[in-house]
């Protein structure tokens, strides 16, 4: 009996062993994180390590006191380096995703429609760079787009050009950096959705008169609408953040959030303003984080 | 009358035959295909360049390669890039496998909400986010607890962290899929949950284990931003090296260590795939047999 009676323990409190590790490690290094981040961009800066002031304060009573100082955010809307950081991120952002979206749909509609064996091998092909060193790749693109590098050198010898391009330190270089670094994040959910498109319907909107465009327009787009979104999510938002991509290939104006973010901590060693441009930015992506886990948990569930 | 003619040729065809991509869509897979390939390879052929001007080609060499090898800065990062690689992937599997277990299995509990969702954010969290962050909360730590010390600790702290939300999400799928009759049986056999597990399931999603332990190791040998930002003044892993050398314009010592990244990274990645590939394979050789 003793074997049923452990058992019977297991399936009481078995569950929570297995629950327990990873939701606490997770709960620990990953969330609670951001509450120090969130109180810490309400604390001011101080010559001392860690170099910010404590917001908590006893006195004498004994008095907890919270002292809470908001001139880092108000710092963030007053200095306009911020601001155009913010809305350069997003736009360059926004705009790569389109790109990413607008390459990546036919790349991964024509993966859906090869047989299974070829699906795998192009699959494997895409995923590869997915994985390979993303600070790699970047630094590869350099030797493809700087002034005497690969396409500099293809157009000069086409004649098509005869002064090499200036794309290096441009925000051309920052998109197709993005572009590059993250088209197959774009492809994978992609060809996720158009894999379980149900092709009969195609047949049924042509047979019922439908041109191949209005087919696609009427029953493909929408049907794949979620891995469009998870797609675009995928790259939009590690976009805003990026760092190295606008510091590698980028110029002076290309102040991405990332940037700004990493010089004001490594830089000026304002921790508390850091802080706070940290949460202003994680506030922007509340909408689209959630936008993304909503898709993903409605696409586990099916 | 065409649309009769549409419909014979259909079932001469079958319905379930999909009609393969037409040139257009051909033409965007090879152009995408060649825009994520072509750097890579326009680098690896660089890093065998005899002339240290990275633009012109000065003839063969394996110099760049050599000289990697008598570089200590390198060497020493390259070794905790290494260890840490190891150690967290290692941590995260494990953790990624009991979160893999608690969302397919146990359909209710308390925090499964924030589970997923602490599961799947770190995907998308920009990490100079996440990097931030964690250096607050490890600074906070230090102050109250004396632990941890920045280096090779906290690195893989926050490594562990992220890789654990891809090792879940890769057993997941695969654990969603394992046919739980087997565990069944050998629970009605006598066996407690955690041996019919250890027992039936382990062995089915081990491949699973084994990728996302390989993709885990390539996540963390990759990782710059948020290992600056724990790491501290002392440590540095590659990924620090390289960027610090790579602001300052391409160079071939680290056109050839790239290459010798990229080449492991790419075994790494073919292994992992062959792996699932194979699992995937005998599922569905085990369905067909269990079928008949």
């Amino acid at each position: 009996m003793a074997s049923i009676d452990a058992s019977g323990w297991m399936q009481r409190n078995g569950r929570w062993l297995i629950i327990f590790p990873p939701f606490m490690f997770l709960l620990v290094f990953f969330l609670i994180p951001f509450g120090f981040a969130l109180m810490i961009s309400f604390a001011q800066t101080a010559i001392h390590v860690p170099p910010y002031t404590s917001i908590l304060s006893v006195t004498s009573g004994p008095q907890l006191n919270v002292q809470l100082h908001l001139g880092n955010y108000k710092y963030l809307f007053t200095d306009e380096v911020y601001v155009i950081a913010y809305l350069y991120s997003l736009r360059t952002a926004f705009f790569s995703t389109l790109i990413c979206l607008a390459l990546g749909f036919p790349m991964a509609y024509a993966i859906s429609r090869t047989s299974k064996s070829t699906q795998n091998l192009l699959l494997l092909i895409i995923i590869l760079p997915f994985w390979t060193s993303f600070l790699l790749r970047v630094y590869a693109l350099e030797g493809v787009i700087r002034e005497n590098g690969l396409i500099n050198s293809v157009l000069l010898w086409l004649g098509l050009i005869h002064q090499p391009l200036q794309i290096m330190r441009t925000s051309l270089a920052v998109y197709l950096g993005i572009i590059y670094s993250y088209l197959p994040f774009m492809v994978l959910p992609l060809f996720a959705t158009l894999e379980k498109l149900d092709h009969s319907l195609l047949e049924a909107a042509s047979d019922l008169g439908s041109r191949p465009w209005r087919a696609f327009v009427d029953v493909t787009l929408p049907l794949s609408m979620p891995g469009i979104i998870a797609g675009s999510m995928l790259v939009f938002i590690p976009a805003v953040g990026e760092f190295v991509i606008p510091t590698l290939l980028g110029g002076p104006d290309n102040l991405m959030i990332g940037r700004v973010l990493w010089d004001e901590f490594f830089g000026n060693r304002d921790w508390p303003v850091a802080s706070a441009v940290a949460i202003v930015f994680l506030v922007l992506l509340v909408g689209p984080i959630a936008l993304y886990q909503h898709y993903r948990t409605k696409e586990l569930e099916t | 009358m065409p649309r009769r003619w549409d419909l014979s040729r259909r079932e001469r065809t079958g319905t379930h035959m999909r009609s393969g991509p037409s040139l257009f869509l051909i033409t965007m897979l090879c152009l995408g295909i060649a825009i994520l390939y072509l750097p890579m390879l326009v680098l690896i052929a660089y890093s065998f360049n005899a002339s240290a001007l990275v633009s012109v080609w000065g003839g063969f060499t394996t110099s760049w390669y050599t000289q990697l090898l008598h570089n200590d800065q390198i060497l020493d990062a390259a070794w905790l890039s290494l260890k840490v690689g190891v150690t967290a992937s290692t941590l995260a599997v494990i953790l990624g496998t009991l979160a893999a277990v608690a969302l397919v299995r146990f359909r209710v509990f308390r925090g499964r909400f924030l589970l997923t969702g602490m599961v799947n954010a770190p995907l998308v969290m920009p990490e100079i986010i996440t990097g931030i962050t964690q250096l607050l909360l490890f600074v906070t730590m230090l102050k109250f607890f004396g632990w941890p010390h920045r280096g090779f600790t906290t690195i893989v702290l926050s490594h562990v962290a992220f890789c654990t939300a891809y090792a879940t999400i890769t057993v997941q799928s695969r654990l969603a899929s394992a046919d739980r009759s087997l565990e069944e049986a050998a629970m009605d056999l006598g066996s407690g949950p955690v041996r019919a597990f250890i027992d039936t399931t382990l062995p089915i999603i081990f491949p699973a284990l084994a990728s996302s332990w390989l993709l885990s190791f390539t996540l963390s040998l990759d990782d710059l931003v948020i290992s600056s930002f724990v790491a501290g003044p002392g440590a540095s892993t590659l990924p620090m090296v390289i960027f610090s050398k790579a602001k300052l314009g391409l160079s071939p010592d680290v056109n050839a260590l790239a290459s010798i990244i990229i080449v492991l990274v790419g075994i790494c990645v073919l292994i992992a795939g062959v792996l699932m590939r194979r699992a995937e394979r005998q599922r569905l050789a085990d369905l067909q047999l269990a079928g008949e």
